[in-house]
């Protein structure tokens, strides 16, 4: 145990890194999510279709796989078009991953729930003579937040297990440092334990929190 | 572009379609048999006995709530660590990475199939358990002839989705060097420096996924086909 203790810091600085990325992927995966939405609801077919299409491979692949393809490709584009002028660092690459990994998914959410939105709602919107921006923003998007909430739950909870993935391709967040943990002390039962039960305390932490968000998001509802 | 991708296909299609093969060992074993521990699982859930539910809900919230990856990595380096296991039979299973990858998955699919089984076990219509009863089922009778195939075929449509989220989160056995699909293609994308190959893979996937959505639609209606719509 006291081994444990001696690696205390470097977990707590791995999980920091492990939650700043799975919050920064959310923030990026909820407004590309919107963006996909939005573009998959559009009149136009040159917008719909490809963008419908793209979604629906990425999420037939294995994010594992959709993470490794981002990231090597991303360092292979950068090396062969800038010299290596830029790099891009593990951290980077993950959030670039798995925002885009949580925006085909949830896309598909936002698209339901803004289908769910009722046109009476949307009339009653205009009749007070809102304009379409203050329409989307005061009626479509609350009422479809209300509706996507307990799916956006679920694929929170998916994206914070799926940072673990990011530690392959080197960033040096919780998993990774119960790996080198591990190495020195021969000890890896108690570290890897010691990481899963972190990951088990931060997703009962996010639970009430979605709670009071579908609080919030269900006022004037009965 | 398109051309360097069916070159690397036709190419390298022999160690491709050995992974294919092993992702698909691992997909069709692992779904089989997290089915066969669903089932009981999703009983215990429901159970009157307060500790068995509790132990059925501590099982499911254990691998539901932690990332597939750090499961696997408890089992197949974790229990190194005891020397009471290296000297055990289940030493058998756990030093070998295939065994292993198939253990984890099998584990982690049983709890989520044990949740959506529960729903279908709570979704059975009450008028139904009661005819099983009014023919002098006991509570095995019943479970047997009556709930559960109900059940499963409530839950049918979340159970293959569960399927086709399984072959998915099968590529992290590469991680431990399974050669399935995503493990060949990171090998030979390791070697030639390119990601050609983890995007033949991933093309792959999506063939498999469409295919298996089809086949999970097919079995839904055939398991359901007495029902009226």
């Amino acid at each position: 145990m006291n081994d444990l203790a001696d690696y205390a810091n470097q977990l707590l600085a791995g999980a920091l890194v492990t939650i700043e990325l799975a919050l920064t992927s959310l923030l990026f995966g909820l407004l590309l999510g919107l963006a996909a939405a939005w573009a998959k609801l559009a009149p136009s077919p040159w917008l719909r279709h490809p963008v419908t299409l793209l979604s629906n491979v990425l999420r037939g692949i294995p994010e594992f796989l959709i993470i490794l393809i981002f990231y090597f490709g991303l360092s292979n584009f950068l090396a062969d078009h800038f010299d290596g002028a830029i790099e891009i660092s593990p951290f980077f690459g993950g959030v670039f991953a798995l925002s885009i990994i949580f925006a085909a998914y949830s896309s598909e959410v936002f698209r339901g729930a803004f289908l769910e939105v009722g046109r009476g709602q949307l009339e009653a919107g205009q009749a007070y003579g809102l304009n379409r921006f203050q329409l989307f923003c005061f009626i479509r998007l609350p009422l479809a937040w209300r509706t996507a909430l307990p799916s956006l739950n679920n694929m929170w909870q998916s994206l914070l297990k799926d940072t673990s993935l990011i530690s392959v391709v080197g960033l040096e967040d919780m998993l990774r440092k119960a790996q080198i943990g591990a190495q020195y002390t021969k000890q890896p039962f108690l570290f890897y334990a010691a990481v899963a039960l972190v990951y088990l305390l931060l997703l009962a932490a996010s639970n009430p929190l979605f709670g009071a968000l579908e609080k919030s998001a269900n006022k004037g509802f009965r | 572009m398109l051309y360097d991708y069916l070159g690397f296909a036709f190419e390298h299609g022999q160690e491709l379609l050995d992974g294919l093969w092993i992702t698909l060992k691992l997909l069709a074993l692992s779904s089989l048999g997290g089915f066969l521990l669903a089932l009981p699982l999703a009983v215990a859930r429901v159970s009157p006995n307060r500790t068995v539910a509790a132990l059925a809900r501590g099982y499911s919230a254990l691998f539901r709530g932690t990332p597939l990856l750090v499961q696997i990595f408890i089992l197949y380096y974790g229990f190194s660590q005891f020397e009471a296991v290296r000297n055990s039979p289940a030493w058998f299973v756990l030093a070998d990475a295939f065994n292993c990858a198939l253990l984890a998955l099998t584990l982690n699919i049983a709890a989520y199939m044990a949740e959506d089984l529960r729903a279908g076990i709570i979704g059975v219509p009450h008028g139904e358990k009661e005819a099983a009863l009014a023919y002098g089922m006991g509570r095995c009778g019943s479970y047997l002839h009556i709930i559960l195939p109900r059940a499963i075929g409530i839950a049918a449509p979340a159970l293959g989705n569960e399927v086709v989220s399984q072959l998915k989160a099968s590529a992290l056995a590469s991680v431990i060097t399974v050669l399935e699909v995503t493990g060949v293609a990171r090998r030979f994308s390791a070697q030639s420096y390119s990601t050609d190959p983890l995007i033949v893979a991933g093309l792959l996937y999506v063939a498999v996924t469409l295919l298996l959505s089809l086949l999970a639609r097919l079995a839904e209606r055939r398991i359901n086909c007495h029902q009226p719509r």
